[in-house]
């Protein structure tokens, strides 16, 4: 294993259901955690409906992968950024998105939820400080 | 074509690779009948790391990876039995995938 | 007879829904489905197209698409109607013709 810990930032632009690429993005930051690096997942645009709570589609046939994300803490992703912009222009607030926790079993160290809503800067540091950019 | 196993004189479908086909046509037997073929019988132990993924699909909608299923057995039955040597010596073609395949989920996302 | 168009794509992504409302005819039905629901919600950037469409032609949003993303009825635009898989049936028969604007 590579002792060189990357940044990885899973860029999420799509809604859920419509396309594929909501699927697609979880499985692979589900696989990539596997590997030891330092994982951020952004959510931007119509990314921010992958996050929506409430999710239901048992009427359309098809899987519901939305409490899926809740796995993520077990995972080791620590880091899940929304980006504030795209949640107002869709009239959307973090009341409206899932919480996801996170805990360290050896240390016992915990965050009740690692899902967090940051302005455009912020957003634009977060691609700046990535070693590899994944989009989806 | 679809391979099938017996289990009490009913048929269940299995993919290629041995997995049921249908998550909702489990029962108990399905895990004892495929672990016979693995010259396995199930204890109790067994059955606690079986039902521990049954419950775990049920809530997140994912069979967990190997890792993050030592964590989580750690978690809930207790650190003796969150180690993958115990795990290990439960299910000797590894946890994940043969004690998924007991419960008749899914291979686990990331397992080749 | 008029038209039932049906938008599935988010208006947030795709100019599919303003091309359909700046075409629709007075009298025509516009269905929200798949990834369309989301111009259906209060709150929104979207909201001018749909309120100003709303004059002239019939909105409806499939349920069962509404309901997969996690909302309910009450997070619609008032004067926007739900309508399950039947009553999707039933405006296809009502209109002319459905034109899809993918």
């Amino acid at each position: 294993m590579s002792e060189t810990i990357k940044k990885f930032l899973y860029l999420n632009r799509k809604a859920p259901y419509g396309t594929i690429y909501a699927w697609e993005s979880l499985e692979v930051v589900l696989i990539g955690a596997a590997f030891d690096q330092e994982v951020n997942l952004l959510f931007m645009d119509d990314g921010v409906y992958q996050l929506t709570k409430g999710q239901d589609p048992s009427g359309i046939g098809m899987k519901n992968f939305s409490p899926t994300y809740r796995t993520l803490g077990d995972y080791e992703v620590k880091n899940i950024f929304v980006d504030r912009d795209s949640l107002a222009a869709r009239g959307l607030t973090q009341d409206d998105l899932l919480q996801i926790a996170w805990e360290d079993l050896d240390t016992d160290e915990s965050v009740e939820n690692i899902v967090t809503v940051v302005d455009a800067p912020r957003v634009s540091a977060l691609m700046d400080a990535a070693d590899v950019v994944f989009s989806f | 074509m679809a391979d099938t196993i017996d289990v009490d004189g009913k048929e269940f479908a299995v993919d290629e690779e041995g997995y049921l086909a249908n998550l909702n046509d489990w029962v108990p037997g399905v895990a004892t009948v495929m672990a016979k073929q693995d010259n396995l019988e199930l204890s109790q132990d067994h059955w606690d790391i079986i039902n521990f993924l049954r419950e775990y699909y049920e809530e997140y909608q994912i069979a967990p990876a190997v890792r993050v299923l030592t964590k989580a057995v750690g978690k809930k039955l207790g650190a003796d039995k969150g180690n993958s040597k115990y795990l290990y010596s439960l299910f000797p073609y590894g946890p994940a995938k043969q004690a998924c395949r007991f419960a008749g989920l899914p291979k686990p996302t990331g397992c080749v | 007879m008029s038209i039932l168009h049906t938008v599935n794509k988010s208006p947030f992504e795709r100019n599919s829904l303003a091309s359909c409302l700046k075409f629709a005819t007075p009298g025509a039905a516009v269905l929200l489905i798949e990834d369309g629901v989301y111009a259906g919600l209060r709150g929104t950037t979207a909201v001018p197209l749909i309120t100003d469409a709303l004059e002239r032609v019939k909105i409806y949003v499939l349920g069962p698409d509404l309901k997969a993303r996690g909302f309910a009825a009450e997070r619609l635009i008032p004067g926007i109607g739900v309508v399950d898989y039947a009553q999707f049936v039933a405006l296809a028969v009502q209109h002319a013709k459905v034109q899809a604007w993918l």
